[in-house]
C-alpha cells in the first residue's frame, strides 16, 4: 500500500495526515518530499498525523529521523500525533520515544508549537 | 493434466511435508516487499499470533533490505536466497546474500546517544529484537542471517490456552 498525505494549516501549525506505510522505497520518499516541500514554503512547525500509519521499517525510522532534524535545523519544530501501537512500540524500542515529542490531542499538540 | 503447477499450492505441500522452502530472488525492491509478504504467510500458517506474524516479518523485511541493499548493492547480476524451515519447536528463516560480507565490527549501537539521531544503523537492532535467536555468518562469498522463532512462544501458549 502506498503512503498518502495531505496537509492543513491549523492555528499557524502545518498538520500533515499520513496513511499507509512509511517503508524503504515510496514511502520514505513522500514523507522526505513533504517535508521539504513545506520548508521551502517557510513552514517550519509541523504536526505529523500517523494516526493512518501502520507500518514503518527502520528507513521510515531513519526518514522520520531525518526529517525531525531537519526541521530543527532550520529553527522549526516537528512533532508526532496519534501513534499507532505498531509504531509506538518500534519507537520504544529504538528510544526514540524519548527524542521525539509525541502527542495524542491534536488541539494541545497545536498549542505546543506557540 | 498438464500444466504449471500453482506455485504456491506446492510451496504449502513442500512447507507442510516438513521440508524446507526456499526462493532465489534478484536484488530488487520487490524482494524485499515479497520476501516481508512470504514470511508473513508462512508465519501465520506456522500458527503464530498477529503481533508475532508481524515482528516475523518486519525482521525478514529487515534482513532482505540489508541483502539487497547493502550486500548485493542492487547489482542484477547477484541473488538473493530467502529459505523457510519449519521444525518441531521453530520457524527458521534463512537469508543470504552475495556481497563482500557484513563488516560487524562496523555495525554502530543505535540506543548510543551520539547514535540516537542518526538516520540508518537500526535493521540488525530490530531483527534481533524481534527473533528468539540471530545468527549473521558473513564471510567473502556474502552473508548468511539466520532468524528463528520459537512456535510454541508466549502468544501461541496464550492462544492455545484459550481454545
Amino acid at each position: 500500500m502506498t503512503m498518502k498525505t495531505s496537509t492543513r494549516q491549523v492555528n499557524g501549525v502545518t498538520v500533515v495526515d499520513l496513511s499507509g506505510r512509511i517503508t524503504l522505497g515510496e514511502g520514505s520518499v513522500v514523507l522526505r518530499d513533504t517535508v521539504r516541500d513545506l520548508l521551502s514554503k517557510g513552514n517550519k512547525k509541523i504536526l505529523l498525523n500517523l494516526g493512518e500509519v501502520n507500518y514503518i521499517d527502520s528507513s521510515g525510522i531513519g526518514e522520520l529521523v531525518s526529517a525531525f532534524t531537519t526541521v530543527r535545523n532550520q529553527g522549526g519544530d516537528l512533532k508526532l500525533l496519534n501513534l499507532t501501537k505498531k509504531v509506538h512500540d518500534l519507537l520504544q524500542i529504538t528510544k526514540l520515544y524519548t527524542v521525539f515529542d509525541v502527542k495524542d490531542d491534536e488541539a494541545k499538540a497545536v498549542k505546543s508549537f506557540s | 493434466m498438464q500444466g504449471e503447477p500453482d506455485p504456491k499450492a506446492s510451496e504449502q505441500i513442500a512447507y507442510m511435508s516438513g521440508r524446507r522452502v526456499s526462493y532465489t530472488l534478484d536484488s530488487t525492491l520487490e524482494t524485499v516487499n515479497s520476501a516481508e509478504e512470504t514470511a508473513s504467510r508462512i508465519a501465520a500458517e506456522a500458527g503464530f499470533g498477529d503481533e508475532d506474524i508481524t515482528r516475523i516479518a518486519m525482521a525478514v523485511r529487515e534482513a532482505a533490505v540489508n541483502a539487497v541493499l547493502h550486500g548485493n548493492a542492487y547489482d542484477p547480476g547477484k541473488k538473493v536466497t530467502l529459505a523457510f524451515e519449519r521444525t518441531a519447536v521453530d520457524l527458521v528463516i534463512t537469508i543470504r546474500d552475495q556481497g563482500g560480507g557484513l563488516d560487524m565490527s562496523k555495525i554502530p549501537d543505535p540506543l548510543a546517544p551520539e547514535n540516537l539521531l542518526k538516520t540508518s544503523g537500526r535493521g540488525i537492532f530490530i531483527i534481533r529484537s524481534f527473533m528468539d535467536e540471530v545468527e549473521i555468518h558473513p564471510s567473502q562469498a556474502g552473508t548468511e542471517i539466520k532468524l528463528t522463532k520459537h512456535v510454541h512462544g508466549s502468544n501461541l501458549d496464550g492462544k492455545e490456552a484459550s481454545q
